[in-house]
């Protein structure tokens, strides 16, 4: 205890030690000072030089925020310029669920200062089951200014909601373009999944919507553009400071398409409330100048995302209107598939052009007695009265003798019973029968009396509408050419065209003098047989070919009455053309469902189509169905 | 200039310790600067603490002036006062941001502990001084006793940050009266086996910080935010800084009490690992200074004092630095003559006026 205490009596000396042991611990606790002081310094070289890239990329993540600029959406027009799909601007309110504790007690309180309908609160529901819930999610779209100034009023009681400025796709003409246009829809996960795995999804951020159908669908990455991006200063609350680099977003592309607006209207006029399809093509490049599937639907409905109500009843609706018939529906191709028959015939040299057969109004084969619709026949028939009469005997005796593999090799150069590549999703590829076709899908050998059946267009051989209208401009043009809607797509800034990329049109391996003697059986057709009536007067010459698809198969020996018949079960009628006959201008096939007779359900369509087409004429509309039905029984 | 005029002069400044101001102005010029960039260029902040700097000034001038003895003769009643208010404070003093610190006097609130950081090293340096003679155990034991009471009373306000600079002072003064090795070690191992117990005792939020500063990661929103963005201020600024006023967690408002507490995260981010350094030979020098007028103090009582007050200006200085630097835990502590705030100035210029004071009256005391 030496140190702790101290003598008195030798007090001189012990204050010298004292303040000896004194400087002694000042000089420890120097020490002390100086070693914290390093520590200090070793923290700040390890923070500052160290760690200083790490912590410099900190401090730039906490002040820079990378805001998206979404581009604006391409438009689409058609030939004429005519807009079938745009954009437009509006206020939208929104909520960001995850930021509410109790959305609907809020929209309650909203529904006070704004309009809300119950179809806005079940399309709300609906998008926050589909959308994640810190998205912010439109509960009312096109807000009036008025509506705008009554919420910006009353804003402080609403948290988590907001008011935004966006863009809108708009679809002018609503159902008339539902099935070629397309829509666009929110993105939803599968395409969230599938915009990672191209590797496209930084160029998606922002953008809410995607095409989803038609030509939005399928000119979805030229229709989309390039997204901008923003580089912001923000403050430790997240509100921008000031903008430090911009880079412009790039619009999407416009489309310009081969379609007439006007046409597409006419013929949809024409198909009034009866279900069908038309496809019209220019047979010299293959553009498509109309496509109709009726019924359409409106496919604004689908924009905002649809409320469940119209989507149940566009789902439910026994007329299908979601199908796209013209794309998708396979049919029977009936009597229009003779002409292709016929050419097949002299293509293999199984038939002379001028060489006859007699036409006793039925035929036997295998035990089985295949009826013409003519009762007695049509007596002695040459090729160019088999299709202008539309003989059903003479293909029934031609079938075995081209015999099903030649008929399907023969056809497959027609673009039948394989996708055409039209530019939009969706396409049934039809059925071509074969021998190999029918083991591969039945398992079963062919027999030979499913040709005969095959010869007429019924039996397992069923086409699209765009088939059957590609056939016909092949047939018209000489040539195979690959269908596309889009005529060309324009570079909104530099106004460059770029034409949609389309394969060189395969030349038919057929001897042009076959052809000729086809295609006078089909400008027959229109001047003297089946479609004669409905183009009686025409100012242009016009080549045709009716037809009539069974829907059910009648039982043996049972004769179709169509008044007897359910409605949905009556046959479709149908009916492929081309026009002007020396130099056609434009091709078409026509389908309407459960309207019997093609040449007097369908042909009148198509003689509307023509008229408006080659000469502009707009048709007054004549009442099918209500003329003099003696000659148009026969198909 | 005539003789009157430099005898006048010499009159003035004879108890002004050159070196220690020199020092002390070139921290306050630089606290300036760090406060206008950290207050987003406000003019007013500025103002305020120049005021407050004048004060500071004219109170380290006054006590640079008083001879220590005289500071001997009160050392016993500002303590007693000071228990006093603090016992008052604990009775019936404000609660500000949950913590009773303030004493309703008049018009104005005062803050006993800040009289405290000085009060006790002046009551401990007294009572070493008057037993100097006759120093046993029992002394010590009683210094140990003047020192708890008004820590506790402080720390349980509470106010870890006053609590443990006022223990700080104390434990410098009982270290430099020759407390015994064997004593300390023995106080050493106590306060380590003490630690589980002492946690129990800490307030929620004492221990959050504690384990905030072991992860801060652990909750970088709450409690771990300003420790996070502090430190990432100190290690952006690289070895040069952003150059002042071009701080990015400054003026984006990332780092919190950016002219207080947290001053040094705005300076460093600014002035980098130079400025760093710049800054830690500041305070060497004021703590050197410190120490060598301590070293030559004539008696027990300066020599305690003058040690206490430059101990415990570094304490000041390697606490705020340590806690904006994520390695000590957040404790409400100053950066010393730089952060914006006139209490702890008035206190801390104070303290150097005394050591001025030291410096200057000692050949009046040998002689």
């Amino acid at each position: 205890m030496s140190d702790l205490t101290i003598n008195p009596g030798v007090e001189l000396r012990n204050s010298r030690l004292e303040l000896y042991h004194f400087r002694l611990r000042l000089a420890l606790a120097s020490g002390f000072v100086l070693c914290m002081f390093l520590l200090l310094f070793a923290r700040f070289f390890y923070l500052q030089v160290i760690q200083h890239e790490h912590y410099e990329t900190l401090a730039e993540a906490n002040r820079i925020s990378i805001v998206p600029i979404v581009p604006n959406r391409g438009i689409i027009v058609d030939r004429n310029g005519v807009l079938l799909a745009h954009n437009y601007s509006a206020y939208t309110l929104e909520i960001t669920p995850s930021k509410v504790d109790d959305i609907e007690a809020l929209i309650d309180e909203l529904a006070s200062v704004v309009e809300i309908t119950p179809k806005d609160r079940r399309r709300f529901k609906k998008l926050t089951e589909e959308s994640k819930s810190f998205d912010s999610l439109p509960i009312r779209t096109r807000l009036s200014d008025e509506e705008i100034a009554r919420f910006a009023a009353n804003r402080y009681r609403f948290s988590g909601v907001e008011i935004n400025a966006r863009l809108f796709r708009q679809y002018p003409h609503g159902e008339l373009f539902s099935h070629v246009v397309g829509h666009i829809g929110r993105i939803n996960q599968r395409e969230l999944d599938q915009l990672e795995t191209d590797g496209l999804d930084a160029n998606y951020r922002g953008t809410d919507y995607i095409g989803k159908t038609g030509l939005e669908q399928g000119y979805e990455t030229q229709l989309h553009g390039t997204t901008g991006v923003e580089q912001v200063e923000v403050d430790s609350g997240g509100r921008a400071v000031r903008t430090l680099s911009r880079s412009a977003p790039v619009s999407g592309n416009n489309l310009v398409l081969k379609l007439d607006a006007g046409l597409q209207e006419v013929i949809d006029r024409a198909f009034g409330d009866r279900r069908g399809a038309l496809v019209a093509i220019d047979p010299a490049t293959g553009g498509v100048l109309a496509f109709v599937s009726k019924p359409g639907f409106d496919p604004n409905l689908f924009v905002e995302g649809i409320d469940p109500l119209n989507w149940k009843e566009l789902n439910e609706s026994p007329d299908r209107p979601m199908v796209n018939r013209a794309l998708a529906g396979t049919y029977p191709p009936g009597s229009t598939i003779k002409p292709y028959m016929a050419l097949a015939a002299l293509a293999y040299g199984k038939r002379r052009p001028e060489q006859t057969i007699s036409d006793p109004g039925f035929f036997n084969f295998g035990g089985h007695t295949f009826h013409d619709s003519k009762v007695g026949g049509h007596g002695v028939v040459d090729m160019y009265k088999s299709i202008v009469a539309s003989c059903d005997t003479y293909y029934y005796m031609l079938a075995n003798d081209l015999g099903i593999d030649n008929i399907s090799r023969f056809f497959r150069g027609f673009g039948f019973g394989s996708r055409t590549g039209i530019d939009i999703n969706g396409e049934s590829a039809g059925i071509l029968p074969s021998q190999e076709w029918k083991m591969r899908r039945f398992k079963q050998k062919w027999y030979a009396g499913e040709t005969v059946s095959v010869a007429i267009g019924q039996g397992y051989n069923a086409y699209t509408p765009l088939q059957l209208a590609q056939a016909m401009a092949t047939l018209a043009s000489g040539q195979l050419s690959r269908p596309h809607i889009v005529d060309y797509i324009e570079n909104i800034t530099t106004r460059s065209r770029t034409a949609a990329d389309a394969p060189p049109p395969r030349p038919l391996e057929v001897r042009p003098e076959h052809l000729r003697v086809i295609r006078q059986a089909l400008v027959g057709v229109n001047r003297e047989g089946t479609g004669a009536r409905a183009f009686a007067g025409a100012q242009y010459v016009s080549a045709g070919k009716t037809g009539t698809a069974q829907v059910i198969a009648l039982k043996q020996g049972e004769k179709y009455i169509e008044s007897r018949v359910a409605e949905r079960h009556r046959d479709h009628a149908l009916f492929i053309a081309y026009a002007p006959a020396d130099a056609p201008k434009i091709a078409l096939a026509v389908v309407v469902e459960n309207a019997g007779f093609g040449a007097r359900a369908a042909a009148p369509i198509a003689r509307q189509v023509l008229d408006y087409y080659l000469l502009g004429k707009q048709p007054f509309a004549p009442k099918p169905g209500s003329q003099d039905e003696s000659d148009d029984t026969a198909d | 200039m005539t003789p009157l005029i430099r005898r006048a002069t010499r009159f003035l400044t004879a108890h002004v310790d050159a070196p220690l101001l020199g020092a002390v102005l070139l921290l306050l010029m630089l606290g300036l600067i760090v406060i206008f960039s950290g207050s987003n260029q406000g003019v007013t902040r500025v103002i305020t603490q120049t005021i407050s700097m004048l004060v500071a000034l004219g109170v380290m001038y006054a006590f640079a002036n008083i001879p220590p003895h005289y500071l001997m003769r009160v050392a016993l009643p500002v303590y007693v006062l000071g228990v006093l208010l603090l016992v008052s404070v604990a009775l019936f003093g404000d609660v500000v941001h949950g913590a009773r610190r303030w004493l309703h006097v008049g018009v104005t609130r005062i803050q006993p502990s800040e009289l405290m950081k000085i009060a006790v090293p002046l009551m401990l340096a007294w009572y070493f001084d008057r037993y100097e003679a006759t120093l046993r155990a029992k002394n010590y034991l009683i210094a140990a006793a003047l020192l708890v009471v008004p820590v506790a009373l402080i720390a349980r306000q509470p106010d870890l940050g006053t609590a443990l600079l006022v223990l700080s002072a104390g434990c410098y003064v009982l270290f430099l009266a020759g407390l015994s090795w064997r004593i300390i070690g023995g106080l050493a191992l106590a306060s380590l086996a003490a630690i589980p117990f002492a946690w129990t005792m800490l307030h929620d939020y004492q221990r959050q910080r504690i384990l905030t500063l072991i992860d801060p990661t652990q909750d970088p929103l709450g409690a771990g935010y300003h420790i996070i963005q502090s430190t990432i201020a100190v290690g952006s600024g690289g070895i040069f800084g952003k150059g002042w006023l071009q701080g990015t967690q400054t003026r984006l408002d990332f780092i919190p009490e950016r002219t207080t507490d947290f001053i040094f995260a705005v300076y460093s981010e600014e002035f980098g690992l130079l400025g760093n350094v710049l800054l830690l030979f500041l305070f060497l020098l004021v703590v050197a200074r410190g120490a060598m007028i301590t070293a030559s103090a004539p008696t027990l009582f300066t020599r305690l004092l003058g040690g206490a007050i430059t101990l415990t200006f570094f304490t000041y200085a390697f606490v705020n630095m340590g806690m904006v630097s994520g390695i000590l835990p957040v404790v409400g502590v100053p950066l010393p003559l730089i952060s914006y705030g006139g209490t702890s100035l008035v206190t801390i210029c104070l303290g150097l006026g005394v050591l001025m004071s030291i410096q200057t009256h000692k050949k009046l005391v040998q002689s």
